[in-house]
């Protein structure tokens, strides 16, 4: 998947005695997703400010913040979601496989088969279990039925599903509960086979088991894509990310390994946010 | 002394009280009696007219009424040419209003939210959901029956067509904009085109709430009186040809009602009976579908 | 830096800082009536510094449970994380020095019934600068005074110099009279207790510094404890 040879370096060491910070958290140097530059307007509204981020191929990035602070918006210019809206519009660099994903030339069929999004509640399609994952690999491979069924096995197993799901493949999706559902859209996301997968508070919907299955998900996950996730939940940043952003009013205001900036945050915005000590 | 005290409420004078809660007794009393005095009258009405043609249409109903044509008055004759015209008219109108008002629908809820052309499209498709249907009849009257030289079936069609359309457009919009906008995100997320994402996604989420739109649609042109008069007239002989005049259980029911003739008059209770059944079939129907889609 | 958005939570804190605040008081406490009932060969002193040492090993399971409490329901990030581990931490430091002087006010019993040896001063210097030290972390604590804190880790040299001073002349004192070893033999343990007491004082401001800033001091603590390297020869040889 990386072309580079991969370097790591060690992540901001930050300690307490006795208690030294985990060691042995570091950070991927090679670059799935640069960020430079950006900025994003909804009409005349800017809502994201000369963002500067790089998303570490094969690590979590961890985004949190405040609601409208710019989080979700910048989610869905990685995949270009918001060009199905009219009015809003994205300046600077996405780079991407050596490509500016917000270039106005960039064919966003193949761009959102490269970054698959998983969404706050379940979105499972009106068709059976199959049919739910095979649509996504329909729109862009032809298969044969039985690698078809082989990827359908292997994307569901990937979801951690596979055993739930197996002897009802032609039942209805909605059938299922919130967690399969959600579980479910995570295999229909890997079916396709993306580099980068944008998590989009996939588990506010959830209740708390459903929810670790998910985050123990995300942990195996990303052994082979590249992961960013935006959760109001400050303490499955802590637990899902290996960096994390804290944003705050379109700006990006800090980012850091998470056991840095949940432990010894630079920035005052930071400290007062994570602490609970905001406005 | 108890051990449990109850928290004071606030101070009020006992008398007072007493006089304001009698007072407001009576005034909900009275509402009480207005609401039902009227819902009683309504109901009256509708329990007689429905117990009267029950009681006149089963009188009248037998076995020739689905068998025999209409005949001149005194002798036999039944409804057939009128329950087969009415269903050929209602069911080819719905299928060609049907996709028409589907993709004008889907155009409304998919591509032209918030545009001008769709705020105009859907404000002309309002209008004709609640034009007086005797318009339509006159409209196709001047398109087709005038510069044709005749009566047709076709005529009656399309005019039943014109009724379906902003019907369905309607419920066409209306059910596609339930559907959440992350389910269209996460279609588009796949990399999904978009008519892909309306075709396979979409209508098929909306689906059952289109069906239920469309079964109220064909219930609603069934019982079309006006358009009819204008466009497919009437048949008193056995016709399946939709280029000549075609009989329809509402037109028949208003041309015999009107009669002098005893019989006639039966029939046309029948004949009224049979489009209320029909009607009330469709929407329990209807109603059942869209029961099952919650 | 602002109130917490949770009432409770803030008030938690400040209840935490409380504990440790009281805590240190007693620890500074029992430090200076253990010397004091040295220099004033007062047993009955003494006794009461043995005693009150359990107020401080109470204070300190009280300080323990709290934070296990404080981090299971409140899921701690950031500065308030910091603090309650740092109250943790120094709760064990004053635990430590509290039995440090108790075990000096024992000792304090025993030499009031021996003959006096020497000079008291270097006892009631290095007595004062340890608590000096010891009140100046918590302080900082209390104030979240990293400044105070990293002067305070700095400040144990003076301590330890005074430290080897008593240690060449007990040594002395021995070699002159065997008579004096079991008096000297005290006040030689006495000397290290009242060291190893300067040295959790600046652990506490070492987690102080911690709590405050984030970061850690990694350089080498300034020391000057040579007495490990001491030899004393005897006068006659």
């Amino acid at each position: 998947m990386s072309q580079t040879s991969e370097v790591t370096k060690p992540a901001g060491t930050t300690g307490f005695g006795g208690l030294q910070a985990r060691s042995g958290a570091a950070l991927n140097t090679v670059v799935r997703v640069a960020i430079r530059n950006l900025d994003f307007f909804y009409g005349d509204n800017r809502a994201l400010k000369a963002i500067n981020l790089d998303l570490p191929d094969r690590q979590v990035t961890g985004m949190i913040g405040p609601s409208g602070c710019g989080k979700s918006t910048l989610l869905r210019v990685l995949n270009r979601m918001y060009s199905l809206y009219p009015g809003q519009r994205a300046e600077g660099e996405v780079m991407m496989d050596g490509r500016n994903v917000i270039a106005p030339d960039m064919d966003l069929n193949e761009l959102r088969a490269k970054v698959g999004m998983v969404f706050q509640k379940p979105t499972p399609f009106p068709m059976t279990i199959r049919e739910n994952i095979a649509f996504g690999v329909r729109l862009h491979e032809r298969l044969p039925k039985n690698r078809m069924d082989e990827r359908i096995e292997w994307a569901l197993t990937r979801a951690a599903i596979w055993g739930e799901v197996k002897d009802r493949l032609d039942t209805s999706a909605m059938g299922l509960s919130g967690g399969q559902q959600q579980r479910l859209c995570i295999a229909r996301t890997i079916a396709v086979r993306p580099e980068v997968i944008l998590f989009d508070e996939p588990t506010s919907a959830l209740d708390p088991i459903s929810t670790l299955k998910i985050e123990e998900l995300i942990d195996e996950l990303k052994r082979d894509f590249t992961i960013a996730i935006v959760t109001h939940n400050m303490q499955q940043a802590a637990r899902c990310a290996d960096q994390v952003a804290f944003f705050y009013l379109g700006e990006l205001v800090e980012v850091a390994p998470a056991a840095q900036l949940f432990t010894a945050p630079r920035e005052k915005r930071t400290q007062e946010y994570i602490t609970g000590r905001f406005g | 002394m108890s051990a449990t005290t109850i928290a004071p409420g606030p101070v009020k004078d006992a008398a007072v009280a007493l006089a304001l809660g009698r007072r407001r007794r009576r005034t909900d009393r009275m509402v009480r009696a207005l609401c039902l005095g009227a819902t009683l009258l309504g109901l009256a009405f509708l329990a007689s007219i429905l117990l009267t043609l029950t009681w006149r249409g089963f009188e009248a109903m037998s076995l020739r009424v689905f068998t025999m044509v209409t005949a001149p008055p005194g002798s036999e004759g039944g409804l057939l040419n009128a329950i087969v015209g009415s269903l050929i008219q209602a069911l080819m109108g719905t299928a060609i209003g049907t996709p028409i008002g589907m993709l004008v629908g889907t155009y409304l809820a998919e591509y032209a939210r918030g545009s001008k052309l769709g705020n105009a499209v859907r404000f002309v498709s309002d209008i004709l959901l609640s034009a007086p249907s005797i318009l339509i009849g006159l409209f196709v009257y001047q398109l087709m029956v005038l510069p044709f030289g005749g009566f047709s079936g076709w005529a009656g069609v399309a005019a039943l067509a014109i009724i379906v359309i902003p019907i369905v457009v309607r419920t066409t919009e209306d059910m596609l904009q339930l559907i959440p906008n992350t389910l269209r995100e996460a279609v588009i997320g796949l990399g999904a085109p978009k008519w892909r994402m309306i075709v396979l996604v979409c209508w098929r989420a909306a689906m059952s709430g289109i069906i239920t739109g469309v079964l109220l649609a064909v219930a609603r042109v069934a019982g079309e009186t006006a358009p009819l008069l204008f466009t497919s007239l009437g048949n008193n002989a056995w016709s399946t040809d939709l280029s000549k005049p075609m009989s329809s259980l509402p037109v028949t029911i208003y041309s015999f009602a009107g009669s002098p003739f005893e019989d006639w008059i039966a029939l046309a209770w029948a004949g009224a009976l049979l489009i209320t059944l029909g009607v009330l079939g469709l929407n329990i129907l209807a109603r059942s579908l869209l029961r099952s889609r919650i | 830096m602002p109130e917490h958005t949770v009432r409770s939570y803030e008030e938690d804190l400040r209840r935490l800082r409380d504990m440790i605040v009281r805590m240190g008081g007693l620890a500074e406490r029992q430090v200076a009536e253990a010397n004091e009932s040295l220099i004033e060969r007062d047993s009955d002193l003494a006794t009461e510094v043995v005693q009150r040492d359990a107020a401080i090993d109470a204070l300190e399971r009280e300080i323990e449970s709290f934070v296990i409490r404080l981090l299971a329901l409140r899921q701690p990030v950031g500065a308030d994380l910091r603090l309650i581990v740092a109250a943790l931490k120094i709760s064990h430091d004053l635990e430590r020095i509290g039995d440090y002087a108790r075990n000096a006010a024992k000792r304090a019993i025993v030499l009031a019934q021996q003959p006096v040896l020497g000079s008291m001063n270097g006892f009631t210097r290095m007595a004062a600068l340890v608590q000096a030290n010891l009140k100046g972390a918590i302080d900082a604590l209390v104030h979240e005074d990293a400044e105070k804190a990293d002067e305070i880790w700095a400040s144990d040299e003076p301590i330890d110099e005074i430290y080897n001073g008593i240690f060449r002349e007990m040594l002395t004192f021995m070699m002159e009279d065997p008579r004096n070893i079991t008096a000297a033999t005290h006040l030689l343990f006495i000397a290290k207790n009242l060291e190893r007491i300067g040295d959790h004082a600046t652990n506490i401001a070492e987690t102080v510094h911690f709590a405050v800033r984030g970061d850690t001091l990694d350089e080498e603590r300034p020391k000057s404890d040579s007495s490990a390297f001491a030899v004393v020869r005897p006068p006659s040889a």
